[in-house]
């Protein structure tokens, strides 16, 4: 019984459906974005010194809901509760005076200043006189005080930049402990941690649940949610599906909510037919990792993915082979002849094309209409004297919206005001205007939902059908195993293994992507 | 195109009440001498609109004026050399500089304004150093050239006098029919052209252009050239409209005129956006202001806070509406998702007691 009921509990305290107290409620939060309903009258109830997670798929609205609660976004509808109080919260200040602290899934710090800096960033300690200066003693002794709660050997004084990526995650945590936080919100603090640095983490949340504070622990790695939480709230698409007791948590039960369906039935790939190999890439070098040397090949009709953690060099290896940045050596041969890719250009002009990673910062110009950002790649095609031929630039676009099937009421409106995953299927019309011969695709299915998700993995194998050759870089583990003809893992910088069909398997790949052989 | 609305009735709204409060705003001869003036200034404003497109800026454009305005006058008048030799050589010579500003800023990573501000020294000095601050002027002479700035159509093409007395006062001065060409050819460059929507395209997300295999770097540079050509060739103009060319200030301040024409004229500064009617329009307003204080008697040691004011009001009125808008899209959006009625909560599997 992980509950430590304090003595000054106050007995008038809402209690949920199970009687147990609760310090948080929050009560039909919904939340609209420019073409999504991103919260779907949300309901969540957060018990004193518990671990609480949120799990979903990418997309399902979990960000969203701790952003609400830590004072960012504002709900369009619904209400919270703090100890049976109605309160809002429309500001981190707000938030903050509530003792309610989130750690960011990217990490906010100004890596020039120290960590007691970081920690008390416009909060510091003031002298007492007129200057009313930083108390910098005070500011290194409670800095201290603060990261002895979480029990780390991080030096107050040490530069941010100084510290592992684990390290700055400790920061965050007691840049939010330092309010003296009540609510924890922990927005998957591990995707970029080491394995050690999870445990530490681990640990970490479990000390400061035994000191009374709420985590609320937003993931979608079902393994550690199983480890750590004591209760499970899964939302999908923007809805509440369901939420599990400590003793109901398992690993199928949270799939089966968070997909809405059996694991069994995630998208498999039928076997296609391979053909010869069309893209080769010998001793490739690139700048971020200059000992690596890495060689592959993609066939005509094959999807290879690869696999890895994040941090692994593969967004920076297909940026290389795209012509983004340049590689400090090797060589890419299209169908048996070596070419040269200097530039984007050189990459398009060979049929080669990349679906970058970053959808809002490298795929699209989000403010443009969908019908420019279709044709962006491949106006040359479409102009006369280089004035653009509008109707046939009209026409391509209204093909590749039939296509790929992505719901709009016009090609001139702008893109940012579709939803995601129509967002994304712009940039695969874009792409697949060119017609290309291999096609270069980083994480394609990022942050949209389940249902664009299975189209996308449609569209790859019918271009896969038709002899393009497709190299998918991919995090999710079931799309990696559903999609993939031979999976190759990374692991800094270089390739660590490579699994055909036959032994596909998530233990394996996760054993490879952390460097085990 | 509301937008174009919009800031086309900022202008007759301006231009209306300087009539109510002052009839002989309308007179012929006031109203071609503000066209003149929306020529001269417009060109600069149309060539600066595309730096800033890039999401860029150029700084120079006011020492290209007087360098160019104080070259062409030198080698026609005191050199002699054949006119459309020297008009080429000036044209020819703003091109290049705008190709440095543009290869400094996109090969060599320089930041536009820091680019742009040395070259606003630099031609400064070398238009005072190569002619020893002597003012330069046409003289007497060259009527058919300063035809260019001084000309009106069509009554020019009566002989001495004989045009009708509408025609004669009504006819469009020279440089505002220049603007109008060298407005229709950007305006189809920008708007028609594969070049346009690139540099559209790079304003707004230089990566994703980038990414989409644009050659970013040189839309980049070519609209660098774009601003100090027109730069160049508002220069000659305003060198034979003025017929004085003071090398230490023919030009000063005029890049902030440029600036501020393209930003009335709905040209943002965050790049990616912009419209040359709109860009016309604006420098029209700003013209149209400068007459005002003039005719209205307001002090004219007043006529920069006038302007500044009039413009802070214009901009920000714009991005209030434009945030209004967004916000009534979201409430839209709202209604319309709202209006299939709440769906029950849903129901939370109730939990064994775990004590």
């Amino acid at each position: 019984m992980p509950e430590q009921v304090p003595s000054d509990i106050n007995q008038s305290r809402p209690h949920d459906a199970a009687g147990q107290p609760c310090i948080l409620q929050m009560r039909g939060i919904t939340k609209f974005f420019p073409g999504v309903k991103a919260l779907d009258s949300v309901d969540l109830d957060l018990h004193r010194a518990e671990i609480l997670a949120v799990i979903g798929e990418n997309g399902a609205g979990k960000s969203t809901l701790m952003k609400i609660l830590g004072g960012i976004y504002r709900p369009d509808a619904g209400s919270l509760f703090l100890d049976g109080q109605e309160v809002t919260i429309d500001s981190v200040n707000a938030a903050t005076h509530r003792k309610i602290a989130l750690v960011h899934q990217e990490l906010h710090l100004s890596d020039n200043l120290d960590v007691a800096a970081n920690i008390f960033l416009g909060r510091e300690p003031r002298a007492g006189n007129f200057l009313r200066l930083i108390d910098r003693k005070r500011l290194y002794a409670e800095t201290e005080r603060v990261l002895s709660r979480i029990d780390t050997n991080i030096s107050p004084r040490a530069l941010v930049r100084d510290l592992t990526i684990g390290g700055q995650q400790m920061v965050e945590v007691a840049k939010a402990l330092s309010i003296d936080a009540r609510i924890l919100i922990m927005d998957e603090p591990t995707s970029s941690l080491s394995s050690a640095e999870v445990e530490r983490l681990f640990k970490v949340m479990k000390d400061l649940k035994t000191q009374g504070v709420s985590i609320i622990y937003v993931s979608h790695r079902l393994g550690e949610v199983k480890e750590v939480a004591d209760r499970v709230l899964v939302l999908r698409d923007g809805r509440l599906t369901g939420c599990l007791q400590l003793e109901e948590i398992s690993r199928e039960r949270m799939v089966k909510l968070m997909v809405g369906r059996d694991i069994e039935k995630f998208y498999r790939r039928e076997q296609g037919t391979v053909g010869e190999p069309v893209f080769e890439v010998r001793d490739f070098v690139v700048p971020e990792h200059p000992h690596e040397r890495v060689s592959f090949s993609v066939h005509a009709g094959e999807i290879l993915v690869l696999a890895g953690l994040v941090g692994a060099g593969r967004t920076e290896l297909v940026h290389a082979l795209f012509g983004i940045t340049h590689p400090l050596g090797g060589q890419i041969l299209l169908q048996g002849r070596p070419i040269r890719i200097e530039c984007p250009q050189d990459a398009i002009r060979q049929g080669i094309i990349l679906v970058p990673e970053d959808r809002k910062l490298h795929g699209l110009i989000v403010e443009m209409a969908v019908e420019p950002n279709i044709t962006l790649a491949g106006l040359e095609q479409l102009q006369k004297l280089k004035l653009i031929r509008f109707d046939q630039a009209h026409a391509l676009a209204e093909e590749m919206v039939k296509m790929l099937d992505i719901r709009l009421r016009t090609v001139l409106q702008p893109a940012e005001s579709l939803s995601g995953g129509n967002q994304q299927k712009v940039v695969l019309g874009k792409w697949l205007s060119l017609k290309p011969k291999v096609m270069l695709m980083d994480e394609p299915t990022r942050g949209i939902d389940v249902v664009a998700k299975e189209e996308i993995y449609r569209l790859m194998e019918q271009m896969a059908s038709r002899g393009v050759a497709i190299l998918v870089v991919s995090s999710e583990m079931q799309e990696v195993l559903g999609i993939a003809d031979r999976i190759l893992v990374m692991h800094e910088g270089r390739f660590n293994g490579e699994l055909g069909r036959t032994h596909f398997s998530e233990e394996a790949v996760v054993t490879l992507a952390t460097g085990e052989r | 195109m509301r937008r174009i609305a919009g800031i086309a009735a900022l202008l007759v709204l301006v231009m209306l009440l300087t009539t109510i409060i002052d009839i002989s705003f309308v007179n012929p001869f006031n109203i071609t001498n503000i066209m003149r003036w929306t020529g001269l200034f417009g060109i600069l404003s149309l060539g600066e609109a595309f730096p800033i497109m890039t999401g860029g800026i150029d700084l120079s454009v006011g020492s290209i004026v007087g360098l160019v305005g104080a070259l062409s006058a030198y080698f026609i008048r005191m050199q002699q050399w054949p006119i459309a030799a020297v008009l080429v050589l000036c044209l020819a010579l703003s091109l290049l500089m705008g190709y440095f500003h543009g290869v400094l800023v996109t090969k060599i990573k320089m930041q536009p304004f820091v680019v742009t501000l040395c070259g606003l020294f630099i031609y400064r000095g070398l238009a005072r150093f190569f002619m020893q601050d002597i003012t330069q002027g046409y003289g007497n002479g060259f009527l058919g050239l300063k035809f260019l700035a001084h000309g009106r159509l069509p009554s020019a093409l009566w002989p001495q006098g004989a045009a009708p007395r509408f025609l004669a006062d009504w006819s469009l001065p020279m440089p505002f029919l220049i603007i109008v060409v060298v407005g229709i050819i950007l305006a189809v460059f920008l708007n028609r052209s594969v070049y346009g929507r690139y540099i559209l395209a790079l304003g707004r997300n230089e990566a994703a252009a980038r990414f989409s295999g644009i050659n970013t770097d040189r839309m980049t540079i070519i609209s660098y050239m774009i601003s100090s050509t027109c730069a160049g060739l508002a220069g000659i103009l305003f060198s034979l409209d003025l017929n004085t060319v003071q090398p230490s200030t023919a030009g000063n301040m005029y890049e902030l005129y440029a600036i501020a024409g393209c930003v009335v004229g709905g040209v943002s500064l965050k790049g990616g956006e912009g419209n040359i009617l709109g860009v016309i329009i604006g420098t029209a307003i700003v013209r149209v202001l400068y007459n005002a204080i003039n005719i209205l008697g307001i002090a004219t040691t007043l006529e920069f806070a006038v302007v500044g004011t009039v413009i802070l009001v214009g901009v920000g009125a714009d991005e209030v509406i434009k945030t209004l808008g967004a916000q009534r899209r979201i409430a839209e959006l709202r209604a319309a998702a709202m209006g299939g009625g709440r769906r029950p909560p849903p129901e939370i599997p109730k939990a064994a007691s775990s004590t």
